[in-house]
């Protein structure tokens, strides 16, 4: 209770980006919640777009825009994209009782029970990166200095990433190649 | 293909060059209520219910043109002439009633060419206004007969020669 | 001071959205009058002097439709579908640089609604969401060819994408920032525009923006002929209305973009002569206000000229088959624009020379030539004689 007081009494004197940050995390949150509690599957999809949207607030709020406009470009703007192009063409009015057994059901609470006190674990182990507010660089996110960073100290992990797409992609070329038998669409 | 036809490239530029060519173009276009193109000596409009040269009516309400209209939008009530009218009607018995509906007429000239007493015409000069209310469809003889100061005459060298449409300077006994 | 500021910029930020929407209303207007010239006809003259008001009167029209949801249709979604297609349509002009700055007192205050530093980003992921817009109302139609035409819309926008992109980079190259004032301000004299040093990719952009617009020869989304409306089939009313206005938004925001990328946005020749010559005559704050309203003026001007030309191609090219278009963008656009890129890095490299891609379209065409020359002559076809 007395955490709750001093909780409460520190909100009293947030700043107008704390306060975005607390609204944008709850926002977040329930979006998020959605996701996993929707019955239709897009509006889960449509959830997940918007919890994408509320990370490129916070990212916004870090004043990483960079990182802001790449979320919407890739996530929100390709693969959801791809999500929903999928989910539509299935047939949704069909009820798929097989997938709604009690079996599943139990399976599904163990997994994700044993992910959540995994994670927490892991949370309450983790060390916490710190950042002293006099030496804070305001501009750390911003376009030139992650291309500096990431072309000179991550320069082998980011072009070993280009090669993983490299490779994802001429995997998917191989099975999209049609063969010599196969029926002509 | 060519390659140059698989680039699409100079066709599109082609095709913009023709349209482009086309957006300076004069157009043709003729602003129709206020400017109005002259249809023809042959054009078939507006009924007209003529008047012969002393101004008397010539219809006989003998039913011909009503027989002929293949809508029959024509419709008439007979009537017989009074002493002293002898100025209004030509012949002894008139039309008292004479209505054509104008929703039903297809502008054939069936009628025109059954009348006898050469009494009803379809002008080539004006046509048959637009209508938006149903009773305005129904044109009696108020809209019909010919009016005195608004004579009709055709101008129509050509109409003479064929034997089925009667000139107007013709006189009919 | 903040107070000025805050107020100027506003301002500036209404009057980018109300141009906007006056743009793309009339825009409507200018439709139907390009159409009807390049057919030989007048186009809409009845309402108001040269049917003027004609857009409003069918915006009057629309407003007054029944407002019809289909029965089996998903509610939310449906109406969701066209505000978020209007929404993004309108979010992209945001980061447009409109002019150079007003100044007023002390203060200097950029003609643009944010300046961010990742500007060509910004319009790439609005424009990336629009296509939710069109997929969520054409499935929340329930019905199949709203679907089928989402879908289109959906797979067309995404492949378009990737070559938009990669055409960019070669300018990003050149200029070494995100930020559309950067580009802009980089392109000063005549022949440094980009479309001079970028031709090739000048021309990849401009097709993926008529492909991303959705506009004909690229407007399989709502291709009457096979899907009824595409996905706007089962909308009526304001509705429909906003998906199409969102259309001449994007319409209206895409020109503007193709302007400021490589039309040299608001520059033209000898700007700087003329801009000096306004602050000696007429002060420092009137001069420099006046040589700002030229430069949009002028960049006005190169908008209103690609509107023309996205019609001009609209009534000249017929639609291109589903796949021509995916063959269009993934095999011939997307390897030129990597091309494109690999070329214009070269020349950047070995003396910072600029129109390196000029090699590509001088063996295009010599290319095209030769083969041209070489190609069998077609025999005139001959009626074979009964």
């Amino acid at each position: 209770m007395n955490q709750f007081n001093t909780f409460l009494a520190s909100f009293k004197n947030l700043t107008t980006a704390g306060y975005l940050f607390y609204g944008l995390g709850l926002i977040t949150l329930i979006s998020a919640i959605s996701v996993v509690t929707a019955k239709n599957p897009i509006h889960s999809v449509l959830a997940l777009i918007f919890t994408f949207f509320c990370l490129t607030g916070h990212y916004m709020l870090l004043n990483a825009q960079f990182l802001a406009i790449v979320n919407i470009i890739v996530y929100a703007g390709a693969i959801m994209v791809l999500f929903l192009f999928a989910i539509m063409f299935l047939n949704l009015k069909e009820e798929d009782e097989e997938a709604k057994t009690n079996v599943t059901k139990m399976a599904a609470v163990i997994v994700g029970g044993v992910l959540m006190v995994l994670l927490l674990s892991i949370f309450n182990y983790a060390p916490v990166g710190t950042y002293n507010p006099a030496s804070f660089d305001a501009k750390t996110g911003l376009v030139e200095r992650l291309g500096i960073v990431l072309y000179s100290d991550y320069i082998l992990p980011f072009e070993l990433a280009s090669i993983l797409f490299l490779v994802a992609m001429v995997g998917a070329v191989m099975l999209g190649k049609r063969e010599a038998g196969d029926p002509h669409f | 293909m060519t390659l140059a036809e698989r680039m699409y490239l100079p066709a599109i530029l082609g095709g913009l060059g023709i349209t482009i060519r086309h957006f300076f173009m004069k157009k043709p276009t003729i602003q129709y209520p206020e400017v109005k193109r002259y249809l023809g000596p042959i054009f078939r409009g507006h009924h007209v219910l003529k008047r012969d040269e002393q101004g008397r009516e010539r219809c006989t309400a003998c039913g011909l043109c009503a027989v002929a209209c293949p809508a029959e939008a024509i419709s008439m009530v007979a009537a017989e002439r009074k002493k002293g009218e002898e100025a209004l009607y030509r012949e002894e018995k008139y039309a008292a009633v004479y209505e054509i509906n104008m929703l039903r007429c297809i502008f054939c000239g069936l009628c025109e060419e059954a009348c006898p007493k050469q009494a009803v015409y379809l002008r080539h000069d004006r046509m048959v206004p637009v209508f938006t209310e149903r009773d305005q469809v129904i044109y009696g003889k108020d809209r019909l007969v010919e009016k005195l100061d608004d004579r009709y005459i055709r101008n129509n060298p050509d109409a003479q020669a064929t034997p089925t449409e009667p000139t107007l300077s013709r006189s009919v006994g | 001071m903040e107070l000025t500021v805050l107020v100027i910029k506003s301002l500036v930020i209404l009057a980018v959205f109300g141009i906007t929407l006056l743009i793309a209303t009339y825009s409507t207007y200018a439709e139907r009058k390009v159409a009807a010239f390049l057919q030989d006809r007048i186009g809409p003259n009845r309402a108001g002097p040269f049917g003027l008001l004609q857009p409003i009167a069918d915006a009057g029209k629309m407003f007054f439709k029944e407002d019809f949801i289909p029965a089996q249709a998903n509610k939310w979604l449906f109406i969701l579908g066209p505000c978020l297609a209007m929404l993004t349509a309108l979010m992209s002009s945001a980061v447009i640089p409109f002019g150079d700055s007003i100044r007023y007192g002390s203060f200097e205050v950029p003609v643009q609604g944010i300046d961010v530093n990742v500007g060509v980003l910004y319009v790439f992921g609005v424009v990336s969401l629009g296509v939710y817009g069109v997929m969520i109302g054409g499935w929340a139609s329930n019905n199949k060819f709203s679907l089928l035409g989402a879908i289109r819309a959906a797979s067309q926008n995404i492949s378009y994408e990737v070559a938009l992109g990669l055409s960019i980079i070669a300018i990003l190259m050149m200029t070494g920032s995100l930020s559309l004032r950067h580009i802009v301000n980089e392109q000063n004299g005549f022949f440094q525009w980009n479309v001079f040093t970028q031709p090739l990719g000048f021309v990849i952009f401009l097709t993926c923006a008529f492909a991303e617009c959705n506009r004909t020869p690229f407007d399989l989304p709502e291709c009457e002929t096979e899907l009824v409306g595409g996905y706007h089939t089962e909308y009526s009313s304001m509705k429909l209305g906003f998906y199409l206005f969102a259309e001449y938004i994007n319409m209206f925001t895409s020109s503007a973009i193709i302007s400021t990328l490589y039309f040299g946005g608001f520059q033209y020749p000898f700007m700087h002569q003329v801009h000096d010559a306004l602050v000696d005559s007429l002060g420092s704050t009137v001069g420099h206000n006046i040589a700002t309203g030229i430069g949009t003026a002028v960049l006005f001007g190169k908008i209103f000229f690609f509107i023309f030309f996205f019609m001009w191609v609209r009534w000249t090219i017929p639609r291109f088959r589903f796949d021509q278009l995916m063959n269009l963008g993934w095999k011939t656009l997307i390897p030129l624009s990597i091309l494109n890129v690999v070329l214009t890095g070269a020349g950047l490299l070995f003396d910072k020379f600029k129109y390196a891609t000029w090699l590509i379209v001088i063996v295009m065409i010599i290319m095209a030539a030769t083969n041209a020359i070489k190609a069998p002559r077609r025999k005139p076809v001959t009626v074979p004689q009964l």
